[in-house]
């Protein structure tokens, strides 16, 4: 087992977002942490990335006391739910990012940095772009980008906020397949939320179902499907499959700023 | 789309009535020349009333130019100071949550709300020597008041608002979420600052840093207050035109007015074309 997460806990102005939550997730495992908003699911991400503080609790991450690393030494690769690009670079700047502001002696040379990010571009299928500036992207593009980003720093950890959150219901479907490929092709540990139970369902090799502040059920999506472990659980997978969050989530973007 | 007739030209909802249209423009048109536009063309006209070569004089002879270098050396030493507090209230105000939050935004407004005299007064009454510090600061022979500290302090209380004032609503609009991808990405703290906030917010850094020159360069009020008017010594340009105005040299105050009035222009022609130089650059960086 290589990630070990054991009764995280976090409060927000007393308000508990996380009430000691623990599971353990194979090394090289794609899982989803599924639940409604406010369930604390991204707070647990955040808390994985370094972005957010426990209060209590231990992560540890192949045989590292992995909270105790700053986030800047955690190396995990982190794709925010609006991208979070570096509006004033290009993309190909934005890439190199993770690799040019490393100390002097651990920084590629410039033509290695240079190479991968030629690499990464193509990986993401977006050879040609990278003098672009991320204003002038689509939002699957700029979703691209951002992963790519996070890839150029060879990652310890994957993160994805609501990854496919802000794309409009064909691109999702596209960049799913094509995120989980990635995942198969590099084998990093990736750890995403979402509150879509099909996207859910359909990726993950685990899935954790979160419920203000608790996991309800982690397992595979067919031992959630065949033996839910909660009426919550039960009611969360059938009733998101009848509404279809995804489709209404596509057509009302609150920060249509970003879009 | 529009090539189908109509029997009438619909008015767009938001449009108002022709009438209303041109005495709404007219009116801002006659504002805008009447308060603006006459005064500082003015303020040309009486400095070169006698010559241009009077007017040099004016600005050449030993009291201006001391109040010129004077004003040089206010502004040189406020203004940089100004920028790295306004920078650091307005990174710690719009990336952070912290108790007292709001009080310290207040704070940062306070020279505006407060009468420029005011603010001169206060540092009198500590600095002078009646004042709370006075019997220390001649025991060990220190001048602030009547002397060039003074008036460094003096300006930089009255322009502290401006940079931050500027990049507050900038800083706190565009969130931290870059911030926090650069530190995912192994960035440093002092990194991240140089390479994503501070390219985020050049352009509103670089309005409110000239908004905050040219007020120190023109302060009046609270400099008039620590300064003491020494001819030669103390005086700075806005306190010499008014020593010129009140000796009944008009075309002398006209000339050294007409330099702060440069210095306004100078300000706005660069801020408008830097606007126009970089539209793209801006554009990219507020839109995203």
């Amino acid at each position: 087992m290589s990630l070990v997460v054991e009764s995280v806990a976090k409060r927000f102005d007393r308000f508990p977002a996380l009430k000691g939550v623990s599971f353990t997730a194979p090394k090289g495992c794609f899982l989803a942490l599924l639940g409604p908003s406010g369930s604390g699911k991204t707070t647990l991400l955040r808390i994985l990335g370094g972005l957010e503080f426990a209060e209590s609790g231990r992560v540890k991450f192949e045989d590292i006391e992995w909270l105790a690393l700053p986030a800047r030494e955690r190396r995990a690769g982190f794709v925010f739910q609006q991208y979070a690009l570096f509006r004033h670079m290009t993309v190909a700047k934005n890439i190199a990012f993770g690799l040019e502001v490393r100390g002097r002696g651990h920084r590629p040379p410039r033509a290695e940095i240079t190479r991968r990010v030629e690499e990464l571009l193509s990986l993401v299928q977006l050879e040609g772009l990278g003098t672009r500036y991320p204003s002038q992207l689509s939002g699957g593009q700029r979703q691209r980008v951002a992963l790519a980003r996070a890839l150029a720093i060879e990652p310890r950890m994957l993160l994805l906020d609501e990854p496919f959150g802000a794309l409009d219901a064909k691109v999702r479907k596209e960049l799913r397949h094509w995120l989980r490929h990635i995942h198969d092709k590099t084998g990093i540990t990736t750890v995403f939320v979402t509150h879509d139970q099909e996207e859910a369902m359909e990726l993950a090799d685990l899935v954790a179902i979160l419920n203000q502040g608790t996991i309800e059920q982690i397992g595979t999506p067919a031992e959630i499907r065949r033996a839910p472990a909660s009426e919550f659980v039960a009611d969360f997978i059938d009733s998101t499959a009848d509404v279809r969050p995804n489709l209404v989530i596509a057509t009302f973007e609150p920060r249509s700023a970003h879009a | 789309m529009s090539d189908i007739a109509l029997p009438f030209r619909p008015r767009g909802a938001t449009q108002e009535h022709p009438v209303a249209r041109v005495a709404l423009v007219g009116a801002a048109a006659v504002f805008v020349v009447l308060f603006l536009l006459l005064p500082l063309i003015t303020v040309f006209a009486e400095a070169l009333k006698d010559g241009i070569s009077a007017a040099i004089a004016a600005i050449t002879e030993p009291d201006a130019l001391s109040a010129i270098k004077l004003t040089l050396i206010a502004a040189g030493i406020a203004v940089p100071l100004n920028v790295t507090f306004g920078l650091s209230a307005s990174w710690a105000i719009s990336k952070f949550d912290f108790r007292g939050k709001s009080f310290l935004v207040t704070l940062v407004d306070l020279p505006f709300s407060v009468s420029p005299v005011v603010s001169g007064l206060v540092y009198v009454l500590i600095f002078g020597m009646q004042g709370w510090l006075g019997p220390y600061l001649r025991d060990h022979d220190i001048k602030i008041i009547f002397a060039l500290p003074g008036i460094v302090l003096a300006t930089m209380f009255v322009t502290f608002p401006f940079v931050a004032r500027e990049l507050i609503p900038l800083m706190t609009d565009q969130g931290r979420d870059e911030e926090e991808a650069a530190t995912s990405l192994g960035a440093s703290g002092w990194k991240t600052f140089c390479r994503v906030t501070l390219p985020n917010i050049k352009w509103g850094l670089l309005y409110g840093v000239l908004l905050c020159n040219a007020r120190a360069m023109g302060e009046f009020g609270a400099v008039s207050v620590v300064s003491g008017h020494i001819r030669g010594q103390t005086n700075t340009m806005p306190l010499h035109v008014e020593v010129l105005y009140n000796d009944y040299q008009f075309v002398a105050a006209f000339a050294v007015a007409s330099l702060l009035a440069l210095l306004a222009l100078v300000t706005l022609a660069v801020k408008t074309f830097l606007e126009w130089r970089y539209a793209d650059e801006i554009a990219a960086v507020h839109k995203h």
